[in-house]
């Protein structure tokens, strides 16, 4: 019996219990981690999951039943029972619920990887790890931290409409901390990013990292921050560097345009969206410069895909055109809701959880500079690289970031190093304050975006570039 | 085939494929259901049974952690085949502190057969209740159970097997964009009263019309339950725990009175063990403001010369050991009572997104949410829009900081499975306001 039979099976039953719709998904995921810490491994996993996720859609309630049991009779209980849990969402029902029409695919995709990651020796990421740390703290590093991730996912879907996908997506990442401790505080710097960089790819993405390499700066900055000067208090123009702002899109762009909060689904934990529908097409969101897209067909980026969870097609979209908002995160069943044609941004971090809006790759678009030009344009300002701590309001709009670092900007030229910069704004205000952004663009992941009850870890990639704000207001402290 | 089974079948087939290691084998079965509501209406209901086998070998000083959800006898020895090749492979581990020795149960987990076999139906009445009470606000929430049954077993000969429930209600109701909520975990799904907390929540929504903008500054505060689940939290994470005690990345320092005599903190565990096996006991943190203990696993022990506290395994051994039950002991005031004594300060509600901007001092910043109102002269006088805080929460909670601890510690639910906080109102002499929240 293959995993599609499987699937099918489980759809047959939920329907045969009395859903109008159902879906399902097989999954079968190989996860790989490994910790190290000053020389030596702390940590060392190798984990494997499978089962089948159910989703069956009865009148106008859902309901979703998941197992880790591949028989053929696991599944048609599974169905049986998604139904089920449909008809008691009925006890407390809303209005009815529709799908948008997607392609009905049958189809395979397969994410690009060049060096299997989980085929490279273990004690040569090992060593990579170790060795990266060691030589954190032979340049002065207190604690030295190194990590990578890796999973090997695969995925067989059905649905009662004649949806047959099966996708391999393989995703990895690595990343590098040095903590210097001081009197009462600690600093830190990472590389490249400060939970690691990820993407859609194989070993290769964690080869081109040179994580080496990096190793004795990060050790020696996060040790000259501790006598670095404060970031002074005040309003100020602020340039912030590419991982820097990936999390401010991610936070303050990528999870206010996601139709399920826009609606009101999230409301009670993660929170709702500052954007009202009825200004689709129509809100300044921010400058001419900013056009931000939603796109899972970047190859090799953390939140690409074949197909969403849903069977719908990967595809580019804007979320943002000319610093206009334009666009949304939606699924098949929030997007009819909404009024809208499209869906494609459905997706679970595993077969056990419930599939639903997530970003995949939300990012910006090339600008015309270079942070060369951005700081030689700059008479006054602030200079803040890698993110450090991020807390943003339920409906994203307050937000406010600590990084790790930063540098005066004086009459166009990058001065002295400044310790425990924050800044924090309103969201439209910031954005249309962006008067210049860099044409280097880069692909930033992260793996670790937590949504949902029960809580999931959503995989997502944004385009992000150096940019300049202006009047923001820096240097809050407790 | 049985948790227990499943277990001593992975630890046999382990010893015979890796003679001479130390071998260490969880087998845990979760049945999880959450009916989840928005706009009044059930809109994503969950169920999900799942079982998960965690396998821990040590050979040659080389350590590996495997897991699988696949227990068919051919699932369970490709885990083993799966660990054996990679712990010999793998780098060494000098830190390994060797496996729990035998030791029975302090605790047992208390599992509430009603809520294990709970209906979504159950669920969904709860919800319907809270929908009901909220008089025609929009609400939003969830309602959930749970059943864990769990079974751990090691070559060094410790065998432990439990079980336990949860039972968890969040919900919010709105009003003209204005947010109430109200919270409540237990063990049992009788615990839990929809129509309480839908009352609860709707008063505070419909508290908040024309609410007004307070500038920044030090505010006297009283933080009801649903606020101090967030201090309980952070501390769960960062307060006190052990590895970042040794690496100097946390406040904590035993012995010291590092906060008011009123505050006397403990984790309470709903799980009776520890992923490395260690039987957990109730653990006082903090005992009339003196940092009594910190939470340990075999391997914070093993460097700082202490002993296991049973706190290994929430979020791995990177991270270190972290309670996931930690409440403050209740005192006697009513929140009602903190209100009059309060010349002019701040009711705050739930606190959201907080962040840790460093973890050695514990400087947070973060949102009030979900109702703030101003105090005057002892009487709530007006609903205040949201504001951000940044504030190290151990200042908070510092000598002479604590003006009176609530009298009910109130269970709240936890984002981690089978944790929760017993969170009383706290009353504190100041909270560092950094700005509005609003647009």
């Amino acid at each position: 019996m293959s995993f599609f039979d499987v699937a099918e099976a489980a759809v047959a039953a939920a329907l045969d219990a009395g859903a109008r719709y159902a879906d399902a998904r097989v999954m079968h995921r190989r996860y790989e981690s490994m910790d190290a810490r000053n020389g030596e491994v702390e940590d060392l996993n190798s984990d494997e999951s499978a089962g089948i996720g159910v989703r069956a859609l009865v009148g106008s309630s859902w309901g979703f039943y998941a197992v880790p049991d591949l028989s053929d009779s696991a599944a048609r209980l599974a169905g049986a029972r998604a139904t089920a849990i449909a008809k008691a969402s009925a006890r407390v029902a809303g209005p009815a619920a529709d799908l948008v029409p997607t392609t009905v695919s049958q189809a395979t995709w397969v994410s690009e990887c060049r060096v299997d990651p989980l085929a490279v020796p273990l004690s040569d990421k090992g060593d990579l790890l170790t060795h990266a740390t060691k030589t954190m703290v032979e340049h002065g590093a207190d604690q030295a931290t190194a990590l990578y991730q890796i999973w090997d996912t695969r995925k067989w879907f059905t649905s009662s409409e004649g949806h047959r996908i099966d996708q391999h997506v393989r995703e990895c990442g690595a990343g590098i901390q040095a903590t210097s401790i001081g009197e009462g505080e600690t600093q830190v710097r990472s590389y490249p990013a400060s939970r690691g960089q990820y993407g859609t790819q194989g070993w290769e993405l964690v080869q081109g990292l040179d994580l080496l390499a990096h190793a004795p700066r990060l050790a020696e900055e996060s040790r000259a921050l501790l006598t670095a000067p404060l970031c002074p208090a005040g309003e100020t123009t602020l340039i912030l560097g590419p991982e820097q702002l990936f999390l401010q899109i991610h936070e303050s762009v990528g999870h206010a345009i996601e139709l399920d909060r826009i609606l009101g689904w999230e409301a009670a934990f993660a929170g709702t969206s500052w954007l009202d529908l009825a200004q689709l097409g129509s809100l300044r969101y921010g400058s001419e410069l900013m056009n931000v897209t939603i796109d899972p067909t970047l190859p090799g980026a953390l939140g690409s895909f074949g197909f969403d969870d849903e069977g719908t097609p990967a595809q580019k979209r804007y979320a943002v055109k000319d610093g206009i908002w334009v666009g949304v995160l939606a699924g098949r069943d929030s997007a009819a809701l909404a009024g809208l044609d499209y869906g494609g941004s459905v997706r679970a971090d595993g077969w056990a959880r419930l599939p639903m809006v997530r970003m995949t790759n939300v990012g910006l678009e090339p600008g015309p500079h270079t942070l060369e030009q951005i700081i030689a344009e700059t008479e006054d300002g602030v200079f803040m690289e890698n993110n450090r701590s991020w807390s943003i309001d339920d409906k994203r709009l307050n937000f406010q970031f600590g990084c790790e670092i930063a540098y005066e900007v004086k009459n166009g030229k990058r001065g002295r190093m400044l310790r425990n910069p924050t800044y924090t704004g309103i969201g439209p205000k910031f954005w249309q304050s962006m008067d210049m952004l860099s044409r280097d663009i880069e692909y930033w992941g992260t793996p670790n975006c937590g949504k949902g009850q029960p809580t999931q870890s959503g995989h997502t990639g944004h385009p992000s570039a150096p940019a300049r704000f202006q009047n923001v207001r820096v240097g809050v402290r407790a | 085939m049985s948790i227990d089974k499943i277990a001593e079948q992975v630890l046999d087939l382990a010893v015979r494929e890796l003679p001479g290691a130390e071998i260490e084998v969880s087998a845990d079965a979760v049945h999880r259901a959450l009916t989840r509501f928005a706009n009044s209406r059930i809109h994503q209901n969950v169920t999900e049974d799942t079982v998960g086998v965690r396998l821990r070998a040590h050979l040659d000083g080389r350590t590996v952690s495997t897991t699988t959800t696949l227990t068919s006898p051919e699932g369970l020895t490709s885990l083993v085949t799966r660990t054996a090749t990679a712990v010999r492979s793998a780098p060494r581990d000098p830190g390994w502190p060797g496996l729990t020795p035998p030791a029975p149960l302090a605790l047992a987990g208390e599992a509430d057969a009603a809520t294990r076999d709970a209906s979504p139906d159950d669920r969904a009445a709860r919800v319907r209740d809270f929908v009901d009470a909220a008089g025609g606000l929009e609400t939003a929430g969830y309602c959930q159970t749970g059943y864990w049954t769990g079974a751990f077993r090691n070559s060094a000969g410790q065998a432990l097997s439990a079980a336990a429930t949860t039972a968890d209600m969040d919900g919010i109701a709105r009003d003209a964009g204005a947010d109430g909520v109200a919270r409540r975990s237990g063990i049992s799904l009788s615990e839990l009263d929809g129509a309480a907390l839908g009352t609860r929540a709707a008063a505070k929504a419909r508290g908040q019309a024309d609410p007004i903008e307070l500038p920044p500054g030090r505010y006297e505060v009283v933080l009801e339950p649903e606020a101090v689940s967030d201090l309980l939290t952070n501390f769960s994470y960062f307060g006190f725990n052990a590895k970042a005690y040794q690496e100097r990345r946390c406040f904590a320092e035993p012995g010291t009175q590092q906060f008011d005599e009123a505050i006397t903190l403990y984790d309470d565990p709903r799980e009776p063990y520890d992923a490395e096996g260690t039987p957990r006991t109730r653990l006082a943190l903090v005992e009339k403001g003196v940092t009594a203990a910190l939470a340990q696993d075999r391997r914070t022990a093993a460097t700082g010369g202490g002993t296991s506290t049973g706190h290994a395994g929430a979020f791995g051994p990177a991270f270190g050991p972290t309670p996931q039950n930690l409440g403050f002991a209740p005192g006697s005031a009513t929140v009602a009572e903190m209100v009059s004594r309060v010349a002019r300060g701040l009711l705050i509600t739930d606190l959201w997104y907080t962040r840790v901007l460093d973890p050695r001092t514990l400087a947070l910043t973060g949102l009030t949410r979900n109702g703030v109102w101003l105090i005057e002269d002892g009487e709530v006088t007006r609903p205040v829009r949201n504001m951000r805080f940044t504030q190290l929460y151990p200042q908070a909670l510092g000598p002479g900081a604590v003006l009176a601890v609530g009298a009910e510690a109130v269970p709240q639910p936890s984002r981690m499975f089978l944790g929760a906080w017993a969170s009383p109102a706290l009353h504190l002499a100041s909270w560092n306001i950094t700005g509005g929240a609003g647009g």
